[in-house]
């Protein structure tokens, strides 16, 4: 246990220290939904109307893009050589490296939501709907890239590859964390069903995306 | 004081301790006189009631966002061209500082819209223009942070701000090209043909201030990043000195 | 004391991206033992050793470690210090150490202060390790052998980067862990300052 606290906190620290992280993230984040309305116009109905989608895409994309170098950076200085003959299982391993990223870039972008939602006019409670469903969706979107991420270090190629490996991977995240959104948003369709799907997706992947880490590093060892 | 004397960095920490003091005072000074003006003294709109106020804080908040990147590109000419040693340590400050003022004139600007157009936010061109702006303050910031050695850094970063100086008017442009093909929701423009001299006063007052305030944090900011980069420097001889031990 | 181990190895063969490395190589080393891997470039001293921290699979044969834990694999119990430093640029001296203490897990041995004096970068704790020199990563990387204790070292050229005062402390740190029953098995050009076993490897496969 004290060894996947230390993994946390160590990367907490690095997430702080080293430029890049959390703060790139947000700032992708911003600068996807501030692009969006010059591609769709700066109707602002339109806008509410979609707002939730092009918060979970901007979202979607600001946590895949940043995971590439999750375990690849520990591989490069020697790090993962000795995390491997730690006693410490590597899914847990991976679980705690996906917890510290995902406190360290996934948390910072739900943070953001409310902020990015007054610039796309929802309505208080359409920004609550949001923020909650990507409390709960970033999670899983976290966890599931964690198999890219490890996927990356056998591939020794990071980048756009790992999120072509995972966005086909994330569109059910996608399409229950929108439709509970949405749900909220027009009133037509009801908020729980989706909503409690999308929670038994990230509780899921909580489980599935560090086991399978595990296995695509294993894997990777030569 | 001529600027190759503050190119040594010990003349213009000297510099910078005499400036500072007096920078802020004046600030201080002039922002009070000019908040008890804009709030007690100007008259409301009679139109926009109260609210008017927020635009003695939002249009000095403005004009230095702007001003901020004229005097980030000036450095970056002073880092590629001129190779002042200061140059992208005054950059470097500025950003952040930038940045603020930028985000403060859009806060402004939104709880000024709240009560004017109903929403906190619209995609008209003037503010459109601002956000995009706050976006490249906060992109040169994330580069800073994120190359370690501050030559390096101080270069590339040049390069983008001079990049974006040529860009910020096609930027400005496109954006006020966009906004008119799409006729968004109508917008009251700021400003009637003339402006009485009851506003314009402590709004100048107010401007003055708030320069003297982004003088203060500039060199302040100069001064942190200059005794930053000596700890650095002092930490690589401790570990040079640890090596001989 | 725990009961000195025995490190068998039997049989072992290396294939790497579909390429044999070495076959057939077997050793045995007691505790208290040195066993130095030598040979020219390419003849697997490096993969040996990853094969023995459980980083490389082996094709064939079988490795145990006779007298340690049961429950844990032979890597768990080694301690491998490889080229890489395994250091966070960004962390302290201290925070470095203070972290594999934690992670590595196992029977604690020297405290993080202790091994720092050991390595001579005591007065260093509090820097950063961006701002090390090669030597100083080197035996920082060192100090990490002796917070945790583990009875097998693997060594990949210890002395890389290491002046000669350096050298002199490895051998003694080494020295001392062979006298507490310990097991080094190291990759080296050069020779070793201490009495060893040599296994080599002879690379016929490439030549």
């Amino acid at each position: 246990m004290t060894a996947l606290i230390a993994l946390v906190v160590r990367d907490l620290r690095l997430a702080v220290r080293v430029g890049g992280g959390a703060f790139v993230g947000v700032l992708f984040f911003l600068a996807v939904v501030v692009v969006m309305p010059f591609a769709i116009g700066p109707d602002l109905n339109l806008l509410r109307r979609i707002g939730p989608a092009i918060l979970w895409i901007g979202a979607l994309l600001a946590s895949l893009l940043a995971l590439d170098r999750l375990f690849a950076q520990d591989q490069e200085d020697g790090t993962l050589d000795l995390l491997l003959t730690a006693r410490t299982p590597l899914e847990l391993v991976a679980a705690a490296k996906g917890l510290a990223h995902w406190i360290a870039t996934g948390l910072p972008l739900v943070l953001a939501a409310p902020v990015l939602s007054l610039l796309l006019n929802l309505e208080p409670l359409a920004i609550g709907a949001v923020v909650l469903t990507l409390l709960v969706g970033t999670p899983a979107l976290t966890f599931i890239g964690l198999v890219g991420a490890a996927l990356a270090v056998t591939l020794r190629r990071g980048g756009l590859l790992v999120a072509v490996l995972i966005l086909p991977l994330s569109i059910p995240i996608l399409i229950f964390g929108i439709s509970a959104s949405n749900a909220a948003v027009t009133g037509g369709l009801p908020f729980g069903a989706p909503f409690t799907i999308l929670c038994a997706l990230s509780l899921g992947s909580l489980v599935l995306g560090p086991i399978a880490a595990g296995a695509a590093i294993r894997a990777g060892l030569d | 004081m001529a600027l190759i004397d503050l190119a040594n960095p010990t003349r213009f920490l000297a510099f910078a301790r005499a400036a500072i003091p007096i920078a802020g005072v004046l600030a201080a000074g002039l922002l009070a006189v000019g908040i008890y003006l804009a709030f007690f003294v100007a008259p409301e709109d009679y139109q926009q009631g109260a609210t008017v106020r927020i635009l003695y804080i939002h249009v000095p908040s403005a004009w230095l966002g702007m001003a901020c990147y004229v005097v980030m590109t000036l450095s970056a000419l002073g880092t590629l061209v001129w190779k002042h040693p200061l140059a992208d340590v005054s950059q470097k400050a500025a950003a952040p500082i930038g940045a603020a003022f930028t985000l403060l004139c859009l806060v402004t600007g939104a709880l000024w819209g709240r009560p004017m157009w109903g929403t906190y936010w619209v995609w008209d061109a003037r503010l459109t223009s601002t956000l995009v702006l706050l976006l490249i303050y906060l992109g040169l910031i994330a580069l800073w942070r994120t190359v370690e050695d501050p030559g390096r850094a101080g270069r590339a970063a040049a390069v983008l701000t001079l990049v974006g100086a040529v860009n910020i008017p096609i930027i400005k442009f496109s954006v006020d090209w966009w906004n008119t093909l799409h006729q968004p929701t109508s917008v009251i423009r700021l400003g009637g043909p003339t402006i009485h001299s009851s506003i314009l006063t402590p709004l100048l007052i107010m401007a003055i201030g708030a320069t003297a305030l982004f003088v203060a944090l500039h060199l302040s900011a100069m001064r942190n990043e200059i005794l930053r980069r000596r700890v650095r420097t002092l930490r690589i001889l401790a570990a040079q000195r640890g090596a001989t031990a | 004391m725990p009961s000195p181990c025995r490190l068998v190895g039997e049989r072992l063969t290396c294939e790497r991206g579909g390429r044999e490395v070495f076959r057939d190589v077997s050793f045995s080393l007691d505790g208290g033992r040195t066993l130095a891997l030598v040979g020219p470039n390419g003849a697997g001293k490096s993969s040996l050793l990853r094969l023995i921290a459980g980083l490389v699979r082996p094709a064939a044969g079988t490795l145990t470690l006779e007298g340690g834990d049961g429950e844990l694999s032979v890597g768990e119990q080694a301690h491998y210090l490889g080229h890489l430093d395994a250091l966070k640029p960004a962390l302290t001296v201290a925070e470095n150490l203070d972290f594999w203490i934690a992670a590595l897990g196992g029977d604690s041995g020297l405290s993080r202060d202790d091994a720092l004096d050991r390595v001579a970068l005591g007065k260093l704790a509090e820097l950063p390790a961006q701002y090390l020199s090669a030597g100083q990563r080197r035996r920082l990387a060192l100090a990490r052998l002796l917070v945790v204790h583990r009875p097998l070292w693997l060594l990949d050229e210890p002395t890389t980067a290491l002046d000669v005062a350096s050298q002199g402390r490895l051998f003694e740190l080494i020295a001392a862990h062979l006298a507490a029953g310990g097991l080094v098995v190291a990759a080296t050009h050069q020779p070793l300052a201490l009495a060893y076993d040599e296994l080599r490897l002879a690379g016929d496969t490439v030549s």
